[in-house]
């Protein structure tokens, strides 16, 4: 297996309402395994995800397996196995469960065994309306959408963000399973998920990279931890 | 420089009336002949009513589809005394634009409880009342279809009388001044910066701790007294009041006149205004001698103004900015002479 | 009690011309986000053209000919004057309002500003006894072709892909797009969809008024706005209830008020409508 990297981010730049949201941001992700992206509120990462992904404006360059996709239309990316979990979940409220699976399906034989493997609950409810889910059950609709179809590369924005402490650990298991699998970009507040998942770590701190890196050097170095994340052990 | 380019043009249009030049193409008559001078003053009140809506499109960034409401207030309320009521002029006149502020002022606090498009859609329903109001003739009063024709009794003698056109020239013009200052002074004071600044994020400004809601009303009901202004000179200018100046295809105009000029800039929505009233007289006065819908003055404007959204964006304003660069490089090229 | 039932049935006769075109408008915009002034002009289109081709093709064909170009002008507004201006709304409303005038002008040139006759089922003419009322039976034609429209609509936007496609778009296009949908050939389709059902408005308008003029759809426009700002920008069954409100309050008002003050009321009805929930009108409903 090559270790050439998935997604080369080099130089990406954006510009929203006349400032910049993003500097020149230079990262890779690895081929397998969970690559996290850190950093703190309003630093960019959410930003470079949907940059990434063709949402927003941005120059620069992304290489995704070797060839150049900024400014290819969005659709077209995830069609090339680019998924996405946003960060609110984008589940359709008013539509059923079985309905944003449905619509998610991109390939004639979508991977249903797998989703209700890691997902029961989603078979028993699949005529509920996703608004009327607790926000856990709506992440697992989210990651279920993507997981349906064979993808290359899972970007992944704050899956645990407002959720209970079991139901975390639930989507993490969830998430070290999938990135077993494909490689996953991950935006995670939580360290202790960080600690769990990821093997490599980049900390974006005012539109630019600050530190890149192994996690773990990372999170064990309570300093570091501290100043470019503004939380660790105390 | 250019700072005096707009005062030049003003003596120009002031002492226009003197020129007995013969424009052929332009104009069917010399230049101080009551015809021409009657469809100059046309697209004078034009230019003020654009450039006063712009103050909304352009300013404030409100898409009021129902602006021709106000514009109806001016001219009907300004006929009906008149010609009703046997008011004067100047005391009918200045209580209609009053009036219509009030007016603006209930709609408006009503209308802008919804923003964006919902706020086009209900300002449409609005001004709609009213066009359907002026053709249903309630009591007598606006002459329905045929619309109210101005009896002249009423009005002062110097603007009666195919002789007194040139007054009436001088009255548009003297519009279009008052218009273009009350708009020019609005951009220059905080308001003006208040209200651009709410076009391009609302929250900045509330962060400042103005109230969006107060501020834009204060626009529309500047906006409508401007409006009502323009009606009024409309009405003594066509000599009385017809339906569709109350009609959403006024308003849709004025979107036209001020994305045609350049909404938003100082001069653009004037400019706009003058030369769309200009071409739609005259496409319909030569009407009949062009071939196929060209002899429609709406498909010809309506399409000028499809292609002014594509590829002019800003209008004749965006085109003076974008020439002016080019403009300026030729200048500098060093001449081989001089070297 | 008889005129109760009349007014009654013409009222919702004219609530299914008002749900044919808002409904349409309701979807584009819910999808789109596009205020589309052009919606006119398809209804005008689909009128003319079973105008013109009812002599040729007799009526029944005109009217599918009627519809069909009624969608393809929407359709084509979509792909060439809406998709290059993609995310400037501003700009897209300003396109269909140059497209409206435009349009209904070229109209004008080719056929008169003058009305014209419009053909209609020879039954349509009749009348029928309900509860005591005589009904003429262009009523029912309305309505009739109302509810099949609405059922239709439901059922498309329920079970079929495309429908799911729309429902999710009007709810959030970019994550629509970011599940690899091409959510632009929905946009194509609700408009095509949205000129069809505007064409058959105005076929029905024609055979209603019993003629045709070019700035018909204008006036038309204006009411089914209200309706779509009534019933909730993007949902059918709002523009459904909406439509028959305001249908029914226009006729009852205009009958027992004074000549005008239905068309009045109804303003009044949407003034009340937005003092009362006026976050509810700016916030999108769901479709279906």
């Amino acid at each position: 297996m090559s270790r050439e990297p998935v997604l080369r981010v080099a130089g990406l730049s954006v510009r929203l309402g006349g400032s910049h949201i993003l500097q020149g941001v230079t990262f890779d992700v690895a081929p397998a395994g969970v690559t996290a992206l850190l950093g703190r509120n309003g630093a960019g990462k959410t930003t470079t995800l949907r940059a990434i992904l063709g949402e927003l404006p941005a120059t620069g360059s992304v290489a995704y397996d070797g060839r150049e996709i900024l400014g290819r239309p969005t659709h077209r990316l995830v069609r090339d196995g680019l998924a996405y979990v946003p960060e609110d979940r984008g589940v359709f409220a008013g539509l059923t469960v079985a309905e944003n699976l449905r619509l998610a399906e991109r390939v004639p034989d979508p991977d249903y065994a797998l989703v209700h493997e890691l997902f029961p609950e989603l078979a028993t409810r699949a005529g509920q309306r996703a608004g009327t889910l607790s926000g856990g059950q709506q992440q697992m609709v989210a990651i279920a959408r993507v997981l349906l179809n064979p993808n290359r590369l899972l970007l992944v924005d704050e899956p645990t963000k407002g959720l209970a402490p079991a139901v975390v650990t639930a989507v993490a298991t969830v998430l070290a399973r999938v990135a077993g699998r494909v490689p996953v970009l991950l935006v995670e507040q939580n360290l202790a998920v960080v600690r769990r998942l990821a093997t490599d770590a980049v900390v974006v701190e005012a539109g630019r990279v600050a530190w890149r890196g192994a996690a773990g050097e990372l999170l064990d170095d309570g300093e570091a931890t501290r100043s470019l994340l503004g939380v660790g052990r105390h | 420089m250019t700072r005096f380019v707009p005062l030049a043009l003003l003596v120009a249009a002031a002492a226009l009336p003197w020129s007995t030049l013969d424009v052929p193409g332009l104009f069917d008559g010399p230049l101080n002949s009551p015809g021409t001078l009657q469809l100059l003053a046309v697209c004078l009140v034009f230019g003020a009513l654009a450039l006063g809506y712009d103050l909304l499109f352009g300013r404030a960034g409100l898409l009021s589809f129902g602006h021709a409401l106000y514009i109806a207030a001016g001219a009907y309320g300004v006929d009906i005394l008149i010609s009703h009521y046997g008011w004067a002029l100047w005391p009918a006149a200045a209580v209609t634009v009053l009036a219509a502020a009030g007016l603006a002022a209930l709609l408006g606090s009503v209308a802008l409880r919804t923003s964006g498009i919902a706020f086009s859609m209900v300002t449409l329903a609005f001004a709609e009342v009213g066009h359907i109001l002026v053709n249903r003739d309630p009591g007598g009063l606006t002459g329905g279809e045929e619309g109210l024709p101005m009896r002249t009794a009423g009005l002062p003698d110097a603007l009666v009388g195919v002789t007194n056109t040139v007054n009436l020239y001088w009255l548009a013009l003297a519009t279009l001044v008052v218009v273009t200052l009350v708009v020019h002074a609005v951009d220059r004071a905080p308001l003006g910066r208040t209200l651009t600044g709410l076009r391009d994020d609302e929250r900045r400004v509330a962060v400042v701790g103005l109230s969006p809601y107060k501020i834009k009303l204060l626009a529309v009901v500047l906006a409508a007294a401007l409006a009502a202004l323009g009606g009024v000179v409309h009405a003594l200018v066509v000599g009385g009041a017809s339906p569709h100046v109350a009609s959403s295809d006024l308003t849709l105009a004025l979107i036209v006149m001020a994305v045609l000029g350049g909404a938003g800039t100082r001069w653009g929505a004037l400019a706009g205004g003058i030369l769309y009233a200009y071409l739609d007289q005259r496409l319909a006065r030569l009407g009949g001698r062009l071939p196929g819908p060209l002899g429609e003055p709406l498909f010809v404007l309506g399409t000028l103004f499809v292609l002014a959204v594509y590829f002019v964006p800003g209008g004749l304003a965006g085109l003076r900015a974008r020439l002016r660069p080019a403009r300026d490089a030729t200048a500098r090229e060093p001449h081989p002479e001089a070297a | 009690m008889s005129t109760v039932v009349l007014l009654t049935l013409t009222g919702l006769g004219l609530a299914a011309l008002y749900f044919l075109i808002a409904s349409g408008l309701s979807l584009v915009f819910g999808l789109a986000g596009v205020l589309n002034f052009a919606h006119g002009l398809f209804l005008s289109v689909g009128a003319y053209v079973t105008w013109w081709a009812a002599p040729h093709l007799g009526l029944p064909l005109a009217v599918v000919s009627g519809v069909a170009a009624a969608a393809a002008t929407g359709a084509l507004t979509e792909l060439v004057l809406i998709r290059p201006l993609y995310t400037r709304h501003t700009e897209q409303v300003l396109v269909t309002v140059g497209l409206s005038l435009a349009g209904v002008a070229l109209l004008q040139s080719v056929w008169g500003a003058d009305a014209r006759v419009f053909p209609r089922p020879e039954w349509a003419s009749h009348v029928t006894g309900v509860l005591g009322a005589q009904v003429p039976d262009d009523r029912f034609l309305l309505i009739g072709a109302a509810v099949l429209v609405l059922v239709a609509l439901l059922a498309f936007l329920r079970f079929t892909r495309y429908g799911l496609v729309i429902r999710a778009g009007v709810e959030n296009r970019a994550m629509v797009r970011a599940l690899g949908i091409d959510v632009r050939t929905a946009f194509t389709l609700v408009f095509a969809i949205g000129g069809a059902l505007a064409g058959l408005a105005g076929i029905l308008g024609g055979m209603y008024f019993t003629s045709v003029s070019p700035g018909q759809g204008v006036s038309l426009l204006i009411f089914a706005f209200i309706v779509v700002v009534i019933g909730g920008l993007g949902s059918v069954t709002g523009s459904a209830v909406a439509a028959a409100g305001v249908g029914l309050l226009q006729q009852f008002v205009n009958y027992y008020g004074a000549a005008g003050a239905g068309d009045v009321s109804v303003v009044a009805l949407l003034a009340v409508v937005l003092l009362l929930r006026p976050a509810g009108i700016a916030g999108k409903a769901v479709a279906a």
